[in-house]
């Protein structure tokens, strides 16, 4: 496809890439630092394939979230990507490797890849994993590539695996103990607490969602809203200490969302000092602070990248000359 | 050959290996059908069948440590109690280990919804090839840098052995359901496979029978399948009451519109397990009529079944072979067996040509090469049929830099002149 092949001889010609999507994810990596000329390549855009009845989709990396999506409500699915803001292309979602509210149902964004093909640093198309929806044929390229940062290879194409979407989805509200909720309810799509209130979403046939509402007197709601503040971040931490680190957050000024079960923590603040602090409440909960949004002095990831010479060894084999999106993803070192 | 009883055994013996430049391979139950455990040359042979210990069961948060060897039905068995259960759940279970599962990507009947072990691994520690002892992934749902713990799980014991793994448990369904179909033709069966997902229903397992099997389980176990029928589907459905019970409904509605002949609804628990058992005894049920059976396993999209198992008819035909399917047909996984004498003169070579040429099929109708038991020695040499010379190099590079010495099983998963360069000193013809 010329397309792909374009951005691989930009690739190939460039002395350094930055990688670019829709913007809608820019606050995520340390900024990319070169000292020669820079070249900006995109993913094409385009939807290759709807396969309804194998329940995959074939799309171009460049394409907007919103786009994919509509194309498969077509045909009555879903692939639950659900980023916050629906311009994202699909490719910057990988990079980024957000997984949607949902995850709690629908398992991580790393699992809906099946296949991806990515022009490596040094300028070939590379393909890995395959088209069906079950395969151990070599190396798992799509997981590897799921939030690498655009540092090994610029994702072009990929297969995603589709589902039905639920016949209902719908949020509740309730004021009881989020532990309760996930000991009674059976699979929610998501646990969302924010230390008062739990918000539910609840998918799957009308009638059983009714009678888990009736059950636990959960009372209709719209969607919470992720916490407000011009700098924001996404903590990571083992989900049995949410409720440790909930007693943490909560004498910060911070707003945050719990996705209980999981582990995520979405956090936002008016000033960046207090994203630091929750940063400083994750870590001693175990856990760590992406930093998504603002707070332009936090440091991007907060820790050093974990086996941070097996990083270096891989990074090299995408990209042995350093050239995409240098510096996104330190891995040898971290700024304080 | 040695037996560790510890991560820290593991890393001693990869330390020794490493020292005298000595291939190691890793080994757990011996089930795999690739050949990924099979030692070639004179490797050192690390087996964790020792290492048969669930550390911990976090029933709150759904989450098990267990070492390596842990047998794969032993984990759903201790989580019993809790309602939880393991949800890969490969044929052989009874026998197959936790770590051996990592070490392939294993799959099974009920990875259909839930997906295969790389989506319930939560964690490794690994002994690396050069006998470091790390963590790859983590209990958080997030850890900075690469999913090097999806890298590692399904690389065949090329990049470092498992000597401590975090698994997801899942809830058990509040309720369940299975269904036996059964069609006058393959075709029908196919058809109605494809027309269950058309019509929105993502069944728990979704497994289909040829008449041959069928007829032999029916022999061997007695569970009622019917010995007159071109195919059977057995089909799971599982969850909350009233989705399970439409789900159900529109099952049997489909099977109808594509001329099933019967849809049982198994009554109880009791008959539900005895559905199962003539499943999962299939490849036992085999010794009754040949000593001897080659399994394969390929995957196809699920749209092309009906022409890929009617090619793998005529290959198997040609070569004067029975063959018998039995597999996932939800997600286009064959299991063709093709049944024999292995005292018959001759017949290695027309097993091996037929199965080579079932392979081939499946990759030209847009499949892989393998499901869930991995490339090892036995499809080693096939993975340029799907993968370009850029593709192989791009993995092999991969795997060096996990296994920047070449010691971990050497010989697997990667057909010789992967590497780009290598390719160019190797004599012509090596690797295609």
């Amino acid at each position: 496809m010329s397309a792909i092949e374009d951005v691989a001889r930009s690739v190939e010609r460039a002395a350094a890439v930055e990688i670019t999507g829709a913007g809608t994810h820019c606050g995520i990596g340390a900024p990319v630092v070169t000292e020669g000329p820079l070249t900006r390549v995109a993913a094409p855009a385009g939807i290759v394939d709807v396969q309804p009845a194998d329940m995959t989709v074939r799309v171009l990396a460049g394409t907007p979230v919103a786009s994919l999506a509509a194309a498969l409500a077509e045909h009555g699915q879903e692939c639950p990507l659900d980023p916050e803001d629906a311009r994202a292309t699909v490719g910057g979602v990988l990079a980024c490797g957000v997984s949607g509210p949902r995850r709690l149902r629908h398992g991580p964004l790393r699992d809906a890849v099946l296949e991806v093909r990515v022009v490596t640093g040094e300028g070939r198309v590379v393909r890995g994993g395959g088209p069906t929806v079950k395969n151990v044929t070599g190396y798992d390229l799509p997981r590897l590539l799921v939030g690498s940062h655009g540092t090994l290879g610029v994702v072009v194409e990929v297969v995603l695996r589709t589902q039905p979407r639920a016949e209902t989805g719908r949020w509740f509200t309730t004021t009881a103990a989020p532990g309760e909720l996930r000991a009674r309810l059976y699979r929610p799509a998501c646990l969302a607490w924010d230390g008062a209130r739990t918000h539910v979403l609840l998918e799957g046939h009308a009638a059983d969602v009714d009678a888990e509402a009736r059950m636990l007197d959960l009372v209709p709601t719209a969607s919470p809203s992720r916490p407000p503040g011009a700098h924001r971040g996404r903590i990571s931490v083992e989900a049995r200490r949410i409720g440790a680190l909930a007693t943490r957050l909560r004498d910060l000024e911070v707003t945050w969302l719990a996705e209980v079960g999981v582990g995520t923590v979405h956090v936002g603040a008016t000033d960046p000092g207090a994203l630091d602090a929750a940063r400083f409440a994750a870590s001693a909960e175990g856990g760590w602070l992406l930093r998504e949004a603002g707070a332009p002095d936090l440091d991007p990831f907060g820790l050093p990248v974990p086996n941070s010479a097996l990083h270096e060894r891989v990074r090299a084999a995408f990209d042995p000359l350093g050239k995409l999106n240098p510096g996104r993803l330190p891995i040898a070192q971290v700024q304080t | 050959m040695c037996f560790p009883e510890s991560i820290e055994e593991i890393s001693a013996a990869v330390g020794i290996a490493c020292r005298h430049r000595v291939p190691f391979v890793a080994r757990g139950s011996g089930t795999g059908l690739a050949g990924g455990a099979t030692p070639v040359g004179d490797p050192l042979v690390i087996v964790t069948t020792r290492m048969n210990r669930i550390l911990e069961i976090d029933a709150a948060d759904r989450v098990a440590w267990v070492e390596p060897g842990v047998c794969n039905l032993d984990l759903s068995r201790s989580a019993r109690h809790l309602g939880l259960h393991y949800a890969p759940d490969p044929s052989s279970q009874q026998a197959c280990s936790i770590g051996g599962n990592v070490g392939t990507n294993a799959g099974g009947p009920h990875c259909l919804r839930d997906g295969v072990t790389s989506a319930h691994v939560l964690a490794v520690d690994v002994v690396l090839a050069d006998g470091v002892i790390t963590r790859l992934g983590g209990l958080a749902p997030d850890t900075p840098g690469y999913d090097l713990r999806g890298c590692f799980v399904g690389s065949e014991g090329t990049m470092g052995i498992a000597g401590r793994i975090a698994v997801r448990l899942l809830p058990d369904p509040p309720a369940v359901r299975t269904l036996l179909l059964d069609f006058a033709s393959v075709a029908a069966a196919a058809a109605t496979v494809s027309g269950i997902i058309a019509a929105g229903i993502v069944p728990a397992a979704l497994e289909m029978m040829d008449a041959p099997i069928t007829r032999l389980v029916e022999d061997f176990v007695g569970a009622g399948y019917p010995r007159d029928a071109e195919a059977v589907l057995l089909v799971e459905v599982s969850g909350l009451p009233e989705g399970v019970a439409a789900e159900v409904s529109g099952i049997g509605q489909v099977g109808r519109d594509h001329g099933a002949r019967h849809v049982r609804v198994a009554a109880d628990d009791a008959e539900r397990e005895l559905l199962w058992k003539g499943r999962k005894s299939a490849f036992g049920a085999i010794a009754r009529i040949a000593p001897d059976y080659y399994l394969h396993d390929a995957v196809v999209p699920r749209t092309r079944l009906v022409e890929v198992l009617a090619r793998v008819r005529e290959i198997a035909a040609a070569q004067d072979l029975l063959v018998m399917n039995v597999f996932h047909a939800g997600d286009g996984n064959l299991h063709p067996l093709l049944v024999f004498d292995a005292r018959e003169p001759g017949i290695w070579e027309r097993v091996h040509a037929a199965g080579n040429g079932i392979v081939r099929a499946c990759v030209e109708a847009g499949g892989v090469l393998s499901g869930e038991h991995g490339i090892g020695l036995e499809k080693r040499d096939l993975m340029p049929l799907v993968f370009d010379p850029d593709d192989l190099d791009a993995q092999a590079r991969l795997r060096d830099a996990f296994d920047p010495s070449g010691l971990a099983n050497p010989e697997k998963v990667l057909p010789r002149g992967s590497r780009c360069g290598e390719a160019t000193r190797a004599p012509e013809g090596t690797w295609v």
